[in-house]
């Protein structure tokens, strides 16, 4: 019983994913020859946020915010322009060649489009036993193969179709290949980006249903980056609301649905559509004027003002800080 | 009052391909008073754009062929007229917006002149009363500095910005029926709303009747007054809105509405997931539909396709189930 307490404390006290103050620009040049650096995509511009052992972490927002390009660099994927990322006591960052290995082994992603994130012209075995291969977890081809079957048989899919190809495949039966592939090297952190955008209805409970008994049965790590809030609301321990390279807003989820601090997290909350006409017709809604501004060159202070209905002098002028409200409920705000 | 604008009856549309017929759309009836909102619901390959391109006469035949039915518009048949008579209808009486407007929009022309073709064939404007026109349609879609940009191109304008055009460009000729093809669906939560407020405005300005077809049952609950739901070619239930959301009585609609978190409740347990995938449509129908993926199927279900019938005023379903006692109807 002690044993239980001791490892629950440590679960809190050592959150697997750390992100501290988080920055990726990516240069726009000019010139072929003689290449000049002219600006630059401020795509994430300082994110700080943890994700403990076995929690899932919501990261919502409109296109362009940024979520993709958090998770992507969270993996390694991208380089950081500043910031450190730390995964499972390893910092990102400072990994030699070898040790982003092991942590990539630890650290795996799911794809939003199943169409193009599987190569057309590998079959299921190749691409499942793809992890397997590169990182010599199972060198014998016959052993790996095994091992495939086994992981198709654990996302639902049936072990005979091991030897077909990804056209052969529905759009919901993809998605579950996608997540075979990314729990063959046995990860402990899985960033999932969007993936039941592109699936239809009906199809998309399966694939969050199958997430979460994954989630339990492996005691899994989750980034889920989505733009679906009330799929994120079902799915996510802690949900981050980010708006043009930052994020806004952080809470527990229910304290992020029912109590939204943000004037940005209220508008987003008020435009989901609800699927109960009553309720939708007497709802009060926020609707936000223009588009969210270009990240090359984001508004001075808070970057919401120019669209926020309680915008402030202060506002235009000064950053708002990044303050802890309640418990665990954090937001970054002048008028909060 | 209550005059019908168009009654769509008994629809079917096939298309012959390489590796057989695709059964797209099988006997679909659907009527939609003036000015009323009438929401199809489906998921992909359902047939509910095809249903609505059967209608608007843009299905390539060959291919495609229309087997059976008749849409009657305001006393024509909208299938039996010809080519010049439906010219006349299509973009004046009846407009559409498409999903993606990127791709309904030609890149080379400028904003200004794809509004004002419809409005110069259409209503025979010359050049500066469709100028003036395009403007003020424009203006009315929340487009800012509306004169200023006619000689934009649309790669010049934003997602949310050229569904705004598309909008303006189909209502430039004040239609009566406006077919709006998941107009949203491409775009942010914010931009949904913007644009849903937008069309929610226009219907009562200009008094037209929307077909608003989506796979999202969010959306359309706070915006039609009628409601169908489509499964593989076959309206499977219809209901005035309020119905359909409260007493969901076909196991598909029930297993929809189950499928889908909610922004506004807390969760308390697994999502309810529907087994299996949409059907073949390269099969021709046998039974229901649904049967293979139902939880309340029984025998009948696989031999015989219930048709629509009435269990509720205005209420219909397709289904040999009471899904209340689970049992025979």
């Amino acid at each position: 019983m002690s044993e239980i307490v001791q490892t629950e404390s440590e679960f809190n006290e050592q959150p697997l994913v750390k992100v501290d103050n988080l920055v990726k620009h990516f240069p726009i040049t000019r010139g072929l020859i003689i290449e000049r650096q002219v600006g630059s995509v401020k795509a994430v511009d300082g994110v700080t946020f943890f994700i403990g052992r076995g929690e899932t972490l919501g990261l919502v927002g409109e296109s362009g915010c940024g979520k993709t390009t958090v998770g992507r660099t969270v993996l390694g994927l991208y380089p950081a322009t500043d910031g450190s990322i730390i995964i499972d006591n390893q910092n990102v960052g400072e990994s030699s060649k070898k040790e982003i290995l092991v942590i990539r082994r630890k650290a795996q992603m799911i794809f939003q489009d199943p169409y193009a994130s599987l190569n057309p012209r590998w079959t299921v075995s190749a691409i499942i036993g793809e992890p397997l291969r590169v990182h010599k977890i199972i060198t014998n081809t016959k052993e790996r193969d095994e091992r495939v079957r086994e992981l198709m048989l654990l996302v639902g899919l049936s072990p005979r179709l091991i030897n077909r190809f990804p056209h052969e495949f529905s759009g919901g039966q993809r998605q579950r290949i996608g997540v075979a592939r990314a729990l063959a090297s046995d990860p402990l952190f899985i960033v999932c980006d969007e993936p039941i955008s592109a699936l239809d209805v009906s199809i998309q409970a399966q694939v969050v249903n199958l997430l979460e008994e994954l989630q339990d049965k492996f005691k899994l790590t989750y980034l889920f980056i989505a733009h679906d809030l009330s799929m994120v609301r079902h799915i996510c321990d802690r949900v981050a609301v980010m708006y043009l390279g930052v994020i806004v807003e952080l809470a527990e989820r229910n304290e992020l649905y029912e109590n939204p601090l943000h004037p940005y997290a209220q508008a987003l909350l008020s435009a989901v559509p609800i699927p109960d006409p009553k309720k939708d017709r007497a709802r009060q809604r926020t609707i936000l004027t223009g588009d969210v501004p270009s990240p090359i060159n984001p508004p001075s202070g808070c970057r919401f003002h120019p669209r926020c209905p309680v915008m402030m002098d202060i506002c235009s002028k000064e950053e708002p800080e990044w303050r802890e409200i309640l418990t665990g409920h954090w937001t970054a705000c002048h008028a909060v | 009052m209550n005059s019908k604008l168009i009654e769509v009856n008994n629809l079917s549309t096939r298309f012959h391909i390489a590796e057989g017929t695709v059964y797209a759309v099988n006997g679909v009836s659907l009527e939609i008073s003036e000015g009323k909102t009438l929401a199809v619901v489906g998921e992909s390959g359902c047939g509910k754009s095809v249903t609505m391109m059967s209608i608007m006469r843009l299905i390539p035949i060959p291919p495609g062929e229309i087997s059976s039915g008749s849409a009657v518009y305001r006393g024509q048949d909208l299938l039996k007229i010809s080519e010049a008579e439906m010219e006349h209808i299509r973009g004046k009486e009846i407009a559409m917006v498409f999903q993606d407007p990127m791709t309904s929009l030609n890149p080379v022309l400028t904003v200004g002149r794809q509004i004002g073709e419809s409005l110069r064939v259409h209503l025979g404007m010359n050049k500066e009363a469709a100028r003036d026109r395009t403007t003020e349609m424009l203006e009315q879609v929340g487009i800012p500095a509306a004169g200023e940009r006619l000689g934009d191109y649309p790669h010049q304008f934003s997602g949310g910005m050229r569904q705004r055009v598309m909008i303006a460009m189909a209502l430039a000729c004040a239609p009566s029926l406006l077919i709006a093809d998941e107009p949203t669906t491409a775009l942010d939560v914010t931009i949904q709303a913007q644009i849903v407020e937008l069309i929610k405005r226009l219907r009562e300005q200009l008094g037209m009747a929307i077909i608003w077809i989506t796979h999202d049952l969010g959306v359309v609950a706070g915006l039609a007054e009628r409601v169908s739901v489509m499964y593989s070619g076959f309206i499977v239930e219809e209901a005035i809105v309020d119905d359909l959301y409260e007493k969901p009585s076909h196991p598909y609609t029930l297993a929809l509405l189950a499928a889908l978190p909610r922004v506004d409740r807390r969760r308390d347990k697994r999502l309810h997931s529907i087994l299996g995938a949409p059907p073949n449509l390269l099969v021709e129908p046998h039974g229901c539909p649904f049967a293979p993926r139902c939880n309340f199927a029984i025998q009948r279900c696989q031999e015989e396709n219930p048709s629509l019938e009435s269990i509720a005023p205005g209420h219909n379903i397709a289904c040999w189930i009471d899904v209340n006692t689970g049992g025979p109807r």
